[in-house]
Order: C-alpha cells, then structure tokens, then sequence
C-alpha cells in the first residue's frame, strides 16, 4: 500500500502521553488530567459546578464539548475502496450514501472486535474514525490487510470535538456556516461547513444518547473555536469521566471494557453492524461464527444491570444466580442521572432475560441486581 | 482534642482514649463525587490499617484504612442518606466513625497537621 503521510512507518504507539492540541485551553480551564490512549486527557474540570456529576447533568440538560482529538481520523481511498474495507468490516458500503456515516466493527478472523469505528462516505474516499487506544493497531491491521491499490492517511492534524446535549443543536447553528443550514443534518449525517473561519467537517451523531454533533477542526482552530463554543452561556467543557457515565447510561459500550478480540458482534448486541448483504453473502471476517451466533444465538449476552443499594459494581464483578457463576461485568458505575449503580455484563444467554435477578461479587460483597432492557436513559438522536 | 493525619489521607481527632475518623479534604477532592460509604459496624475489632470502610465515588471504589487499633463505638449515620456530606465537609460533618482506642502509642508515628501539608503538597 501507498501511505502519503510518513508517520504512518514510525507504526505503533509513541512512548510516553503526548499532547492534545487543547492541553494548555484544559489546564487552563482547571482541568485533571489523566494519562488515557497515550495522551492527557481531561478527567474532569475543577471549581464550581465541575466535577464528573455536575459535567453529566450539564450534558443532559444542555450541552456539553467533549475533546477527543484523541481518536484516530483515518482516510481510505483508492481503486476498489469499497471492497477493501468490505474485506475486513460487516458493512454493505453499497448502501452507504453520499454524506451519511455508520457504525462498523474491525473484526478479526474469528469474528472478535479489533474496534469499533465510523464510517462516511464522502466523493472520493471514506473517512473513519477510530478509537484513540487502538488507532496504532488499527493502522497495523488496515496496513497490512488493504491491497497496494488503497491509500490510507491518518489525519493527525485534525482535532476532533463533540458537542452534546439538548441544546447542542441550537449552540451550533450560531457559529456553523455551510451550502446547506446545520439543521438539515438529522441523525448519522454529516457535512462541510465552517466554524471561525475554519473548515470544519460535522456529524449529528455522539457518544452520550443525546442530540449532538462531532466536529473534525483543524488543530491550529480549536482553542478558537472551543472558545467561540464554550462563550455560550449553554455550553461547558466536559472530561473524560462524565463521557464514560454518560455513554453507560445509553447502553453504549466501551472498546476495551465491553469490546474486545474475545467478544462477537453477537453476543455484545451489536448484530445490526452485519449488514443484511453481508449476511447473505458472507465474506467477512468471522462469518462462519457470526452468522451461526446470528442464526442460532450467541452463548452469552450483554445486557444491562440495576442495582439495588448505593454501592456500584466495576468491571470485573463475577455475576451469580445462586453458587453457579453466569457473566461478569465489563462496565459499572454510579448513574448520575438515575442516582443509583447501573452496570454492564456478559451472561450466559440462558440466564439473560430482563427481570432475572443476579447477584455481582464486588470485592468480597454481594450485590443484588436485575437485569434490565437498555439504555438505562432514552436516546435522544434527532432522525 | 488533637488531629492526626496519615499518608493514606485519614483524620483521627482524638480524645483522651476515644477518636474520630474521616478522610481529609485533599482525599475527597482527589475521589471525586461520593455516591455511597460503607461504613464498619459498632463492635467491630479493628487494627492499625485494617480497610475498615469503603468510599465509593463516580470514579471508582477506595478503601479506607484505620489510622489506629481499636473498636468501633458509632458510625456517621448520616452518611447512609447523604454521602456527598463527605465531599463538603470532609473534615467535620462528613467523619466516618468514632472508635476506642486501644493503643495510643500508634499516634507517634502519625502526622500532626503541617506535617501533613507538607506530605501532600509534595504529591
């Protein structure tokens, strides 16, 4: 394959956290930061009305910018695109339109989850983005696996931000100049517009079940304009802990917790990322156990826990009916919003109806648990 | 009365061979919002950095280690329906229980208040 950008043969992860391009604007505005995917990443904000509880309520209620410049915005183009990536995803990019994106899964050729990732269909190439802790492997994968004809480019001179929350769209729309107004943009579209004078790309899609937009910026735009966002009065800056609170309310799993090599699109419910033409024709990584756990039903199943009590249960919690160990949980936590522990398990298919009552081993204590439909909260995507 | 502090961010006000217990304002500050406490039960034996209690934030679950030796008299009952009392008055109305003492001499090797300042600020 032919990369045009040179840091894609320096291969795998830097040493040691690199920078985002906001990490002066973080520190600045009383940010924790935290070691996370090879960068410093805000935890939370510090002061009045800060705090990872305060962040997600705020989100909820208003709105919330997220920065994640950590995650990897990829480039794939080329003669035969399409199949090229059809090859090592479950997605039919023959329905992908024009202007749309979608979820997708980099699967293994057993069918385990290398990532999970977006997809947009643009005139000349497709655009991914990838999660910041896996983007050196992915490049690996996608390096070794596309033929010579594909180009890959990883941008990393963008910056990548999402705004959140109910009032998101109506923030946005103030300062997003484009052809077409932001509010033709419904759920999983996205467009060119320009924000400060920069070009921005953005799509209505996010990670905490609300409204909202991810906005691809230039580096060199994003003090600007993360000034120009957060200038609203409906707008504040919102760390990494309340992004994890917020997407485990939404039922949305985390790669690395809730995803990995070890689990199936199947069991972790994310069947509708294989594509019906895909089903029919198979032929892509992992088919054979994906489709039998499509057809017949996966061993275990994510599903969603509510816990009675105050005390949340965290990933790892062995799940129990009785002395006989059915799952474990991969995510947990205090809702913010339904002030009380929700979590996240695998268990065994049998025993993963909603109403089943569990209990979870969380450091030596017995939990009492039930299984619920998810999301915890109700998205709130604008269709 | 006199405060003793640990390394591990615990307060022990201590009065004659009776203390109290809590988490320091660094600690809660570093924990983050607190959504439940477990808290030891009145009677319980308890040794010198025994994990008597647990703090559980939006982050994530920290035990609480026992400053001293000794048994549990009371604990903050309050703390059942109000945990984020921890967050805003750690080092008061936010203390986690109340012990007997059974060997004193374990305070020597404690932190009076600057000595903790001194601790933390080099963090």
């Amino acid at each position: 394959m032919s990369e045009t950008e040179e840091h894609i043969e320096d291969d795998d992860a830097p040493p040691g956290p690199e920078r985002l391009p906001l990490d002066a604007w973080h520190r600045a505005g009383g940010a924790r930061m935290v070691p996370f995917a090879g960068y410093d990443m805000p935890l939370q904000y510090t002061g009045e009305g800060s705090g990872i509880m305060a962040e997600h309520l705020w989100t909820r209620e208003h709105a919330g910018l997220f920065d994640v410049s950590h995650m990897g915005q990829l480039l794939v183009s080329g003669e035969g695109v399409d199949a090229a990536l059809e090859a090592l995803l479950p997605i039919d990019l023959s329905t992908l339109k024009l202007g749309m994106q979608r979820y997708s899964l980099l699967l293994d050729e057993n069918g385990g989850i290398l990532d999970d990732l977006m997809v947009q269909r643009w005139p000349d190439h497709h655009y991914l983005v990838v999660n910041g802790a896996t983007k050196w492997d992915d490049i690996a994968h996608l390096r070794e696996h596309l033929p010579d004809e594909i180009t890959l480019n990883h941008l990393e001179e963008q910056a990548l931000f999402a705004l959140q929350g109910p009032t998101a769209a109506d923030v946005l729309e103030k300062h997003a100049i484009g052809k077409w107004p932001l509010s033709s943009l419904t759920f999983m579209r996205f467009g060119s517009f320009e924000i400060a004078d920069y070009p921005v790309t953005i799509s209505r899609s996010g990670y905490t079940g609300e409204d909202g937009f991810e906005i691809s910026l230039p580096s060199e735009g994003a003090e600007s304009i993360a000034d120009l966002l957060c200038s609203e009065p409906g707008v504040k800056p919102i760390g990494l802990g309340a992004r994890d609170s917020l997407r485990l309310e939404a039922g949305l799993p985390l790669y690395g917790h809730d995803l990995s090599p070890d689990t199936s699109p199947v069991e972790a419910g994310l069947g509708f990322a294989i594509n019906r033409r895909r089903r029919a024709e198979a032929g892509f990584p992992g088919a054979t156990r994906i489709l039998g756990e499509l057809a017949g039903g996966p061993p275990r199943r994510w599903v969603g826990l509510e816990l009675e009590g105050r005390m949340a249960a965290r990933e790892g919690a062995k799940a129990f009916i009785g002395d006989q160990q059915v799952g474990a949980v991969t995510s947990g936590g205090f809702s913010p919003s339904l002030q009380r522990p929700i979590a996240m398990a695998y268990v065994a298919a049998e025993r993963a109806a909603p109403g089943t009552r569990i209990e979870l081993d969380n450091r030596g204590r017995r939990l009492a648990a039930t299984i619920v439909p998810t999301p915890f909260v109700p998205h709130r995507y604008h269709r | 009365m006199t405060r003793y502090y640990t390394k591990d961010h615990e307060w022990i006000e201590v009065d004659g061979d009776s203390g109290v217990v809590g988490i320091t304002h660094f600690a809660q500050g570093q924990l983050g919002d607190i959504t439940f406490v477990e808290l030891p039960e009145p009677g319980q034996q308890i040794g010198q950095g025994d994990a008597v209690a647990v703090v559980d934030s939006v982050k994530a679950a920290s035990d609480i280690y026992s400053p001293v030796s000794g048994t549990v008299s009371r604990v903050n009952q309050a703390l059942a329906n109000a945990p984020e009392l921890v967050n805003s008055d750690a080092e008061k109305g936010g203390w986690l229980y109340q012990m007997a003492l059974t060997a004193a001499g374990e305070l020597d090797g404690l932190m009076d208040r600057p000595a903790y300042e001194t601790y933390i600020a080099g963090l």
